[in-house]
């Protein structure tokens, strides 16, 4: 799995390409650590799901902790380019009561 | 096809839970599961292998076992571990319960939501057994229904 970072004022998108499992998750918990506590100005994460591949409840659990610290920020989460069945996943464990989906990324920026 | 069967065993690492859901696709792929289901397929594995990993073996090492069965049209996964057990089978399948802040304890859920049956079996100190079942929903080969 590899991120790509790219900041617009206090929005970070995070692309993920790959999958977000139990054995990737800490990389990506550890990544975006780093990014939040190097840049203190950042209150909202957009995920860019287009070249996601696979995300499970580990993968889910990892975004979640994220939403938490993003939260104490006074940010939001959302998510853009999120396949069927990503959807449905974020469906099932509640997440969409936290989290905003978007179809593109330019449609989330909008909304900020 | 009537009848196939696959059985494997890995160690329990966290990079071995993206080789299963490979394996596992790849031995669905014989049914006419929609890309759909074989999706789904790969995040009840992923969540089943997942566990025996996380909550079976507490991270140290031990085994993973997957037994695969294609029978009458049918897809039949096992996941085995010989790890601690599960103490509280009816408080482990409370959908959100786990002891960890970072994990959503939704993994038991998301193989129920996704898979036409599961059941789990457990004994503490000897290990626990998930068997998971699913059907294609075309039940048919190239779309025309089976005689």
């Amino acid at each position: 799995m590899n991120l790509e970072f790219m900041r617009k004022g206090s929005v970070m998108v995070v692309k993920i390409d790959g999958e977000l499992d139990l054995s990737t998750s800490p990389a990506f918990r550890k990544k975006i650590e780093t990014e939040l506590d190097e840049v203190e100005t950042v209150k909202s994460l957009i995920l860019n799901l287009e070249k996601t591949t696979f995300i499970d409840s580990s993968g889910l659990g990892a975004i979640l902790g994220r939403y938490k610290r993003l939260s104490q920020r006074g940010g939001k989460l959302c998510a853009v380019n999120v396949p069927p069945y990503v959807y449905k996943i974020f469906e099932l464990s509640g997440l969409l009561k936290i989290m905003s989906i978007y179809p593109t990324l330019e449609d989330a920026f909008a909304d900020f | 096809m009537e009848s196939n069967y696959l059985k494997v065993e890995f160690p329990s690492l966290p990079e071995n839970v993206s080789l299963s859901r490979v394996i596992v696709a790849s031995f669905a792929a014989q049914l006419e599961f929609t890309l759909n289901e074989l999706e789904e397929i790969r995040v009840a594995t992923s969540e089943a292998v997942s566990n025996c990993v996380i909550h079976g073996y507490r991270e140290t090492d031990g085994a993973v076992r997957l037994e695969l069965e294609i029978k009458d049209d049918e897809l039949t996964i096992v996941v085995i571990d010989y790890g601690c057990g599960i103490k509280d089978l009816g408080l482990a399948q409370t959908p959100a319960y786990s002891t960890d802040p970072e994990r959503m304890g939704l993994g038991l859920v998301f193989m129920q939501s996704f898979m036409n049956e599961m059941k789990l079996e457990s004994e503490t100190g000897k290990g626990t057994r998930v068997v998971m079942k699913k059907r294609p929903e075309r039940g048919t080969e190239y779309g025309c229904p089976k005689q």
